[in-house]
């Protein structure tokens, strides 16, 4: 399958990121044609095109947007620009280097839902997206393409660039209103949802960076055209960002259906010659899967037939040096580190659990205690408050599964004693550029 | 169906009732009803820790998550809504439910510190019966549990064990919603989480101790009760609150004859669950200066005296002062024992000149009881509060006078009621009602009513709209006029809120001039008879006219008019006017003082008899809806006993029968009911201009320097600072410190800057550093001088 190159065509272009830059390809042509559009028939045509969330759950685009009542309070498009996911890294070089592609489709979902002001929520610790993203506003603002009567249509819009102060939690959606209008950043009571009652208690549609940039190409080019990459069920084509123990890592944009294998391709195969010995569809919180799996089309519904999840379709791949204890250990942290405190399950269970793989990886534990792992994290998934609880408690038992006896030893033998530490560092030996 | 949710009103709700299967049992609940609510009601208990019934959902623990038919994971009962047709499986009927339970017991052990037996919840720990219940009998865990330092204050009184804490937020939640002081919040992250305060701001909230008690472990503890006690050893009984006229329902709690803490009870017609600090906290005046014995005062000193001499003094005393005798009764006292005061007065010592009022009065107030409060029934109730369109406060600050009012008001805000208050200051207690100022100089209450303004007025005249008037009404010339003019006009309902515990049912039980029990008048023929016929006497031994006013039975023994007094539970510190108090009792030839506590009066007194403080004696008060609040005796073999039974003690020895026990005394006002008849004619007119100049706004706080609050430390110090609150445009000139100054003196306080009117400045009436009728001798209203007043 060939790579189909649409959000990042013209990331060659050093000049991309500007007004100018992004109109050179054709930029703002599907603000001008949306907004002769009613907005119901733009809310029809992105659930025709079925478009599905591209943050990781996948939920179709239109549908959601269509969920907003209109009753007469204020609606809000916030964008989830906060991606913190481990291993994923596609929302912010989409935002460093067409940043503008973001905008127009801020402008149009805008007009599509009848929102007069949107907001982007935008990961504080990477400041160079955020003046990439305040930077194109600004210009847009000033090309009359933000502000009031746009282009003379008579829609207003004011479009908020806001900085996280850096907490995972607040990628989910809640917390992200939460975080926006102010507060402590923790998941919200649902109902309400937040297409009912979200920011500020009013009708608000959340998006992914990604799923926002789909919007104005799918507006120009239409839905035949969209839906000729793809499948049935995932169609359209997905921003990959290939990392790892890979020749070449890297954003590999293609339709959705790509194999892994494909893609590892592209990425010039496992480094130093190597092979894989397990990989993560999209992100730390998705089951990780092997080399048996490598053929498996990349869509929503083929990875979860495969007991995975596409996720942010961000593959981490790993090869044979690499210990699984180790990794899992590092992911466990992470969460820990993350988990908001406010539910029971996810604030103690994390806690728990990483202190026992932490003693794992230094060769102390017994087996039992593997077995008990697994236990705890079904005493998380599916009883905690959000999902980053469910999150945190995939990794280990996907890891379990396939690599149970590597965990066993390490109840006697360190990770560093299974596993030459300084071979699995990223750059260990000739990485290709 | 339908159900009445009031039942001091008519109105049926009809409600939408949907039908469930819980554990297989059907059963039909109300629309909207939460699972861990409709479980409860088949005995179902679900485990908890952050849900409330009184705090909004939050579903942070997990410890309740049951499993419903249809929905994949298993959901928290305390959040979950019922829909028709749900079929509910908890931990009893399902293997998933209780799995999930006994998993999210066992996650809340973990970083638990597990120190039980040094932890006061031992014993009482909804985390350790919970964990006995569905809890597993062994930790898997062998790590190492996170460490604080513990405890920590977060506030002088309120002591925070990060280490036991559960992060169910009721503590959190509480402040925000329910006090409105969210002075605490959850900070940091992960098992880090832990409840604190901003720097330098402590949780200093009138309502901190209500965390204490809902904490579900041992986190939060008081200062107060630390290390006191185990909940076992603990003798429990239930109580009401002497120190205002909210009526909290409480829990006294003691031990080998002390009281070591005080729990708000639940009364969800009154408290809720809820109490104040004052309440929970100041109880130790209970055990500190006590009278322990008879006095009698012999060549100029008090000795003491066997109870048979001391009666024999007290009677001969008043019997040779006949005619000449005045008495005051505090408004602390209870209801029963204020109205063996207003019998004895009037069959013993043959006089009206009664009181119970020991604070700024006024004929007009006089005439405002008498015609409006006196003997009437509960007609406004805490939860007419809350479906009032409207509440308007007039002379009256309810987070310090009468603070479950405060908090009522406050829930009632939360959902439309509007309130409105008629004064000089926007207090941040109206804030936190979301209410408006309706701005009136301190005096001219009278005039800021007639001019309400036409909206204010509207919402009056619609049904339910309640009108609420504080006792320092008394001190505003044509307030009291006006208000009642204003709720005869627009149709609202109108409440007197005295602060003081016993001034209601002192009011009600007679113990003022020209008022007979149940608000009879002394010269209605009818009142007079059945008056008489109660007690036992000629309608004729009665006194035939109106005696005097406390203020001007305090002036008459000044003036030597009378040359006996009668006085139980005073604090002269308390009038209005505490030189005329102390004069007229050092000037009275014969002073009977019936006393806990030895006080101004006990030491100029010729006979001082040891009474009962609350929890030796049995009792009601009368709360500001007039509702009773009975309570029994705590101390069963107390040596002391009540004024009623002491008063008896001085009759018999006049020849005179008076029922000594509290029970019959109850009865007998009880069987003499409310009067029916006509009422005497309510306060007219009254002009309401107020002073001019730079005018005095005040009123007590709800902690300040009152007797009862004596011997906590720890309370007093999570007092509100001793501030002269002015507007910016006052300040202005004023620099740090402002010198008061009134016909007595002055006192220099710390400038505070608020929504205050111009040319008013507001001080605490009786704070410490500011005691207003003693320091300066003025009273809220007056003008004063103010002058930049440098260092203090």
């Amino acid at each position: 399958m060939s790579l189909t190159p649409v959000i990042t065509e013209h990331w060659d272009d050093p000049e991309l990121f500007s007004l100018a830059g992004y109109q050179r390809y054709g930029g703002y042509r599907a603000l001008a044609s949306a907004l002769k559009q009613d907005p119901d028939a733009l809310i029809g045509l992105i659930k025709d095109s079925g478009l599905r969330g591209r943050g990781g759950a996948g939920f179709p685009t239109g549908l959601k947007w269509s969920f907003v009542p209109q009753d007469g309070k204020p609606h809000y498009l916030v964008v989830n620009a906060d991606e913190s996911e481990p291993g994923a890294c596609k929302d912010i070089p989409i935002m460093l280097a067409n940043p503008h592609a973001l905008v127009e489709g801020v402008i149009i979902t805008s007009y599509a839902i009848r929102a007069k002001h949107a907001f982007i929520y935008i990961r504080g610790e990477v400041p160079e997206a955020i003046r990439r993203v305040a930077n194109a506003v600004r210009e847009a603002r000033e090309a009359g393409l933000i502000g009031t009567n746009i282009q003379g249509s008579g829609f207003d819009l004011d479009v908020v660039v806001h900085a996280g102060a850096g907490a995972y939690i607040c990628g989910e959606e809640t917390a992200l209103l939460d975080s926006l209008e102010g507060f402590r950043g923790q998941p919200r009571l649902k109902p309400p949802f937040p297409a009912v009652a979200g920011l500020y208690a009013s009708p608000t549609v959340i998006n992914n960076v990604e799923t926002i940039c789909n919007i104005p190409y799918i507006v120009d080019r239409g839905v035949d055209w969209f839906r000729q990459f793809g499948t049935e069920k995932s169609p359209g084509f997905k921003v990959f960002a290939v990392s790892g123990h890979v020749v070449r890592p890297g954003i590999y944009e293609a339709p959705l259906g790509i194999t892994m294998r494909e893609l590892l391709d592209y990425a010039g195969g496992v480094r130093n010659g190597g092979s894989v010995k397990f990989w993560l569809p999209g992100g730390s919180s998705v089951p990780m899967l092997t080399a048996d799996h490598l053929d498996i089309p990349m869509t929503y519904e083929d990875m979860a037939a495969a007991g995975t999840m596409l996720g942010t379709g961000t593959p981490m791949v790993f090869d044979q040096t690499m210990s699984v204890v180790k990794a899992v250990t590092r992911w466990l942290e992470f969460y820990k580190h993350e988990s908001c405190g406010k539910c029971t399950p996810c604030r103690e269970g994390t806690y728990w659990i990483t202190g026992t793989l932490e003693r794992f990886e230094h060769g102390h534990g017994t087996e039992a205690e593997v077995d008990t792992l697994v236990e705890l994290c079904g005493q998380i998934a599916g009883r905690s408050f959000c999902a980053l609880g469910d999150a945190a408690a995939t990794p280990y038992p996907a890891a379990l599964k396939y690599f149970r006896d590597e965990f066993v030893a390490a109840t006697t033998t360190s990770a560093d004693e299974q596993f030459d530490p300084a071979a699995a560092y990223v750059f260990a030996g000739a990485v290709a550029r | 169906m339908t159900i009445t949710n009031n039942p001091g009103t008519d109105v049926e709700v009809a409600v939408d009732m949907i039908n469930v299967v819980i554990d297989g049992v059907e059963m039909a609940v109300p629309k909207g009803t939460l699972v861990i609510r409709a479980a409860e009601q088949l005995g179902i208990e679900i485990p908890r820790f952050c849900d409330h019934p009184l705090l909004d959902p939050v579903a942070a623990c997990r410890a309740c998550l049951i499993e419903i038919d249809g929905m994949p994971k298993p959901q928290p009962a305390c959040a979950q809504v019922l829909g028709e047709g749900m079929q509910v499986h908890t931990q009893q009927s399902s293997e998933v439910a209780r799995l999930a339970q006994e998993g999210v017991m066992e996650f809340l052990l973990l970083n638990h510190p597990l120190d039980c037996p040094v932890c006061d919840k031992g014993g009482e720990c909804p985390l350790q019966n919970q964990a006995m219940s569905i809890g597993r009998p062994e930790s898997r865990f062998v790590g190492e549990k996170r460490e604080f330092e513990k405890p920590i204050n977060v506030s002088a009184q309120v002591l925070l064990d990060r280490e036991r804490c559960v992060s169910c937020a009721r503590c959190t939640r509480f402040a925000e919603q329910i006090a409105g002081d969210p002075m605490i919040e959850l900070l940091e992250r992960g098992a880090k989480q832990q409840v604190g305060t901003a720097a330098d701001e402590p949780f200093d909230s009138y309502f901190s101790g209500n965390t204490v008690q809902i904490c579900p472990v041992g986190a939060l503890t008081s200062a107060s009760y630390r290390f006191r006690s185990r909940p076992f050893d603990l003798v429990s009984v239930p109580t009401t609150c002497e120190h205002c006229a909210s009526g909290c329902s409480l829990r006294t709690d003691y031990r080998r004859g002390v009281v070591t803490r005080r729990l708000a009870w639940d009364d969800t017609n009154v408290n809720e669950e809820w109490n104040c600090d004052k309440g929970r906290f100041a109880f130790r005046y209970q055990t500190q200066g006590r009278v322990e014995s008879p006095l009698i005062r012999e060549d100029g000193e008090l000795r003491v005296a066997s109870w048979s001499e001391a009666i024999e003094v007290a009677a001969r005393g008043l019997a040779e002062a006949a005619g000449r005798v005045g008495v005051l009764v505090g408004g602390r006292s209870t209801m029963e024992d204020a109205y063996a005061y207003a019998r004895f007065a009037r069959t013993v010592l043959g006089t009206d000149s009664i009181d119970f009022r020991v604070r700024a009065t006024s004929a007009e107030e006089t005439a405002f009881l008498a015609s409006t409060v006196a003997g009437s029934p509960v007609h406004v109730s805490y939860d007419d509060l809350e479906t009032a369109p409207v509440v308007l406060l007039v002379a009256f600050e309810p987070e310090d006078e009468s603070p479950i009012v405060f908090l009522r008001l406050r829930k009632a805000a939360r959902s439309g009621t509007r309130v409105v208050s008629v004064g000089a200051v926007a207090t941040k207690g109206l804030k936190k009602m979301s209410g408006s100022l309706h701005a009136s100089r301190p005096g001219a209450e009278a005039d800021a009513l007639r001019s309400l303004d036409d909206q204010t007025r509207a919402l009056l005249a619609q049904p339910g709209a309640v009108i609420m008037v504080g006792e320092r009404i008394a001190g505003s010339a044509g307030a009291a006029s006006a208000a009642v003019a204003l709720a005869r006009e627009t149709g609202a309902a109108l409440a007197w809120v005295p602060r003081r515990a016993g001034e209601r049912g002192a009011l009600d039980a007679g113990a003022l001039a020209g008022l007979l029990p149940g608000g009879r008048p002394l010269t209605d023929v009818a009142a007079r008879s059945e008056v008489a016929a109660a007690w036992g006497v000629d309608t004729a031994q009665l006194p035939a006219s109106a005696g005097l006013s406390g203020l001007e039975l305090l002036e008459a023994a000044k003036r030597g008019d009378l040359t006996a007094l009668l006085v139980g539970g005073v604090e002269l510190a308390d009038f209005a006017d505490p030189a005329l108090a102390s004069a007229a009792v050092e000037a009275a030839g014969f002073v009977v003082s019936l006393e806990n506590h030895h006080s101004a009066v006990t030491a100029l007194a010729d006979v001082v008899l040891p009474v009962g403080v609350v929890t030796e004696k049995a009792g009601t008060f009368l709360d500001w809806e007039g509702r009773p609040r009975p309570f029994g005796q705590v101390f069963r073999d107390a040596l002391t006993s009540s004024d009623a039974r002491v008063l008896s003690m001085i009759a018999t020895a006049l020849d005179v029968d008076m029922p000594a026990d509290i029970t019959s005394l109850r009865l007998e006002l009880g069987r003499l009911g409310p009067w029916s008849g006509a009422r005497v004619a309510g306060p007219e007119g009254g002009s309401g201009a107020g002073a001019s100049g730079v005018v005095l706004a005040s009123w007590r706080q709800l902690l300040d320097s009152g007797v009862m609050q004596e011997g906590e430390p720890h309370l007093a110090a999570t007092a509100r600072p001793t501030v002269a609150l002015v507007s910016a445009a006052t300040a202005a000139g004023l620099g740090d410190f402002v010198t008061i100054t009134g016909p007595l003196g002055s006192v220099t306080l710390p400038v505070a800057v608020g929504d205050v009117l111009d040319d008013v400045v507001w001080v605490p009436m009786n704070s410490p550093g500011c005691h207003i009728h003693a320091d300066l001798g003025v009273v809220p209203g007056a003008s004063v001088q103010i002058s930049a007043g440098g260092a203090a």
